[in-house]
């Protein structure tokens, strides 16, 4: 009975978003207040009737109904219920349906906080969201149905790649998805401006907050996929280049352009046509990115199923949304005269510069992505194009930026002067070489050492615009403590995501020294590796809820004194028939000591061993990167309905 | 500064950001792409022990043979794709399901010796998966057809002749 609920409540979210998608997008064009009125009802109501198909589904998988398809083949009867509930989206109809439930989040969070917008763009940013709900719903319910029943129900279900049972990786989905469909939104503010022929500082000033929201999420999701690959895949390496982080990384790419630009659209009217194309071009890079990678037609590890039937109608439903957005940039675009002149030497000009060179690693990851596939459907060549290729292009792009990240916010709006800047940055500078040096006598890594330098250019360089703003060092100390309260917490955000990146860097530049080794041990015997004795204490069996393990109690010592135990497993799935390598790792936040196990033979087992230097700083800085992120967020000047008001006193409609 | 003159300095910028990123990805490609082979094309010709290749095919019956070497893991195997096989080292943790007659793509260079130098084996979670490359270069020499069934059971892939052109190949010989 629930399923029937949950396939109805689905038909009728497609039959709502269809109504979103047209009433309201009709009614803005005709200027019938009614049809206007109706979009945020719709939005809502379409919210709630897939809110109630997701919620059959989990309810499905959570009492383990076997007579629904989707359960028996995603989950058992003995699954913790944790997984239970995250399994749910673990799969390829359910993360579908989770992908419509969080965008149709978005329409409703647009009529909900969308108040203080004039109620024809409001109307036609819901009415754009619907269009592409509609689609996607739709394909849910026709090519992806979750709630296909089988009959008869089977005993057990065939249970869940045991890979994916696993905390990190059961809410993964959600955050990254958020950032994926949340630049949905500044899609529709796009296409919503488009169709009006009209964009001034003020679209800059609504797009932003919800790119920033998009952003601090997807930063978030990326840094939580690539700990998971961290730590389950048992590697020992944080980023693969694999297409799926490559789809993820594409959009937080442009994003982060738009993010930038979407300042010069609302401070200086600048790079509106830039704006808007690179919102269009974010939203259709989440698009391809999920859909593309989850149908398999990019060939990575961790596509869920291949059906063609599902590839055309995906081809096809993208083809029409980025296709149609497009076309009527092309038509538009003319429309918005450019204004707002500005010298190349100015806050726009760096951020024009941040923009071209995000782009451009956009580019170059794109085309590394994808070329594989076009040389196979041209040539019928077999190509694949791995980390080498990434590591040769996107870092050379990226020591550029990282020298203009720090400098370009300490420049005057309009035209500046580059020698005051770099007075104010002097310090920054003479720290990071002092870093640098210090690391190249010491590590001997000339790579290593120019990161760790380029990490503490960022940190510091990211609090210079504060020190800067609380005159520190030129008023007395306790005047410069009392200006820190009057600091905006926009400018507090943009420190801290400036100085989380550095804090990332320096992460990976830590990683470039970890060493390794793979050794095969008898219990008793113990090996040397980056000053720590690591002893194979012995081997045990223990048992899971639905799993057995076998277990390497393996014991780090420093010259002579215990500093951890490690137990390193490997988990046999008697269901899945399958084997999973736990991890264990341990962490003093400025090294990680890691180990996996591998293979038993002749009572001797394998395993990788790792130390890796400053490894938790990756994903340290990432989070830094998405509170910064949402502290700017809880500015008040950015909030959607706090300038409004101000600024229909003074601007003139 | 006039328009036009500010106009053409953005261009040149924008010019150079694609340029080096245009430049930078072809360098990359010519000396980064990798190539997937099957053990016939590497009998034919040998690509030389600088260029890294993925070789696909199934890990040959009876081939497997996990030793070690200064304490180190060291595995050996052959991988086949029916015609010809080519010895494989791989020092490392070997995939969960990496066993006999298991459709593998190894990662590595071909020594002069003629050993492939594996530093990565993938292989896939399913018994009946076959890895991408693996179906699509056995389909082209004509040793699978996709439309007379599904893939034979892999273990007897490795004895499978190559089917005469235009007929379709029957599963399991």
């Amino acid at each position: 009975m629930i399923p029937e609920l949950g396939h109805f409540a689905l038909a009728l979210a497609v039959a709502l978003a269809a109504a979103q998608a047209v009433l309201p997008l009709w009614g803005a064009q005709r200027g019938d207040a009614r049809l206007i009125a109706a979009a945020p009802g719709l939005a809502v109501g379409q919210l709630i009737a897939l809110a109630t198909a997701f919620g059959a589904l989990v309810w499905s998988n959570v009492v383990s109904d076997f007579s629904v398809l989707n359960v028996v083949e995603n989950s058992q009867a003995a699954k913790p219920l944790l997984y239970k509930i995250t399994g749910t989206w673990g799969n390829h109809e359910g993360s579908i349906l989770l992908w419509c439930l969080i965008l149709a989040i978005c329409g409703a969070v647009v009529a909900g906080f969308g108040r203080d917008l004039p109620s024809a763009l409001r109307a036609r940013v819901i009415g754009v969201l619907g269009a592409s709900s509609a689609g996607f719903i739709l394909f849910a319910l026709t090519e992806s149905n979750p709630f296909t029943r089988v009959w008869p129900p089977p005993m057990d279900g065939q249970g869940m790649n045991p890979l994916l049972e696993d905390p990190g990786l059961a809410f993964h989905p959600p955050i990254l998805y958020a950032g994926y469909v949340g630049f949905a939104i500044p899609f529709a503010f796009a296409v919503a401006s488009l169709i009006e022929g009209r964009i001034d500082a003020s679209w800059g000033r609504w797009v932003r907050p919800w790119t920033l929201g998009a952003w601090a999420f997807l930063t978030g999701g990326i840094a939580l996929g690539s700990w998971w690959a961290y730590y389950e895949l048992g590697w020992g390496g944080f980023w693969f280049w694999d297409p799926v982080e490559n789809a993820s990384l594409l959009p937080w790419l442009t994003g982060t352009a738009l993010l930038h630009s979407a300042i010069v659209v609302e401070k200086r009217e600048a790079l509106k046509i830039w704006s808007v194309l690179l919102a269009i071009g974010t939203f259709s890079l989440s698009l391809s990115g999920t859909f593309l990678v989850r149908s398999g037609i990019l060939n990575s590890v961790h596509a869920f199923a291949t059906d063609p039937a599902r590839g055309i109608f995906i081809l096809a439903l993208l083809a029409l949304v980025i296709g149609t957005a497009l076309v009527l940039f092309a038509l538009r675009a003319p429309v918005l005269a450019p204004s707002g002149l500005f010298a190349p030497v100015s806050r726009e000009g760096a951020l024009v510069v941040n923009n071209i060179l995000l782009c451009s690693m956009a580019a170059v990851v794109f085309t590394g992505t994808t070329y594989p596939m076009f040389a196979n459907l041209i040539g019928g060549a077999q190509i694949s194009v791995g980390a080498p290729f990434f590591n040769a292009t996107v870092l050379p792009l990226s020591v550029p930026l990282f020298a203009v990240m720090s400098l370009g916010p300490l420049l005057a709006w309009k035209r500046a002067a580059l020698a005051p800047a770099i007075r104010k940055l002097w310090w920054a500078a003479l720290a990071a070489l002092a870093v640098g040096l210090t690391a190249v006598y010491g590590l001997g890594h000339a790579l290593a050492a120019l990161a760790f330098a380029g990490a503490a250019w960022l940190v510091l360089g990211a609090f210079a615009e504060i020190v800067e703003r609380v005159r520190l060092f030129r008023v007395p100390v306790g005047v410069s403590l009392a200006r820190l309260g009057g600091v905006p917490r926009s400018v507090w955000g943009s420190s801290l995501a400036h100085a989380g990146m550095g804090v990332t860097m320096a992460g990976v530049a830590g990683m470039s020294l970890a060493v390794h080794t793979i050794v095969a041990m008898h219990p008793g015997e113990s090996v040397g590796l980056g000053g720590y004795q690591w002893t194979l204490s012995r081997l045990y069996d223990a048992p899971g809820p639905n799993f057995t393990a076998r277990v390497a109690e393996v014991t780090v010592t420093r010259d002579g004194r215990v500093v951890t135990t490690l137990t390193p497993s490997r988990r046999s799935y008697a269901l899945q028939r399958n084997t999973v390598t736990d991890t264990s790792i341990r962490t003093n936040l400025l090294r990680d000591l890691y180990t996996a196990l591998g293979e038993e033979r002749d009572g001797a087992v394998v395993l990788r061993l790792h130390v890796n230097p400053l490894a938790p700083w990756i994903w340290l800085g990432a989070l830094v990167m998405a509170a910064g992120g949402a502290l700017s967020l809880s500015d008040r000047r950015l909030r959607v309905g706090a300038p409004a008001r101000h600024a229909a006193a003074t601007v003139p409609a | 500064m006039t328009r036009k003159r500010r106009r053409l300095y953005w261009l040149l910028a924008c010019g150079l950001g694609v340029g080096s990123a245009a430049a930078l990805a072809l360098s990359a490609f010519r000396d980064n792409l990798v190539f997937f082979v099957l053990p016939s094309d590497l009998a034919a010709q040998h690509p030389g022990p600088d260029r890294t290749l993925r070789l696909g095919g199934l890990v040959a019956e009876g081939s497997v043979v996990r030793g070690s070497e200064d304490g180190h893991p060291l595995a050996r195997f052959r991988i086949t794709d029916g015609r010809d096989a080519v010895p494989v080292t791989f020092s490392g943790i070997l995939p969960d399901l990496f066993r006999e007659g298991q459709g593998v793509v190894a990662l590595g260079t071909l020594g002069r010796d003629g050993v492939f130098h594996a530093a990565e084996v993938l292989a896939k979670h399913d018994e009946t998966y076959m890895p991408k490359d693996v179906a699509e270069a056995l389909k082209q020499k004509g040793l699978w057809n996709p439309k007379a069934g599904p893939p034979p059971p892999a273990s007897t892939w490795n004895t499978l002749a190559p089917a005469k052109a235009g007929a379709p190949t029957k599963a399991g010989g």
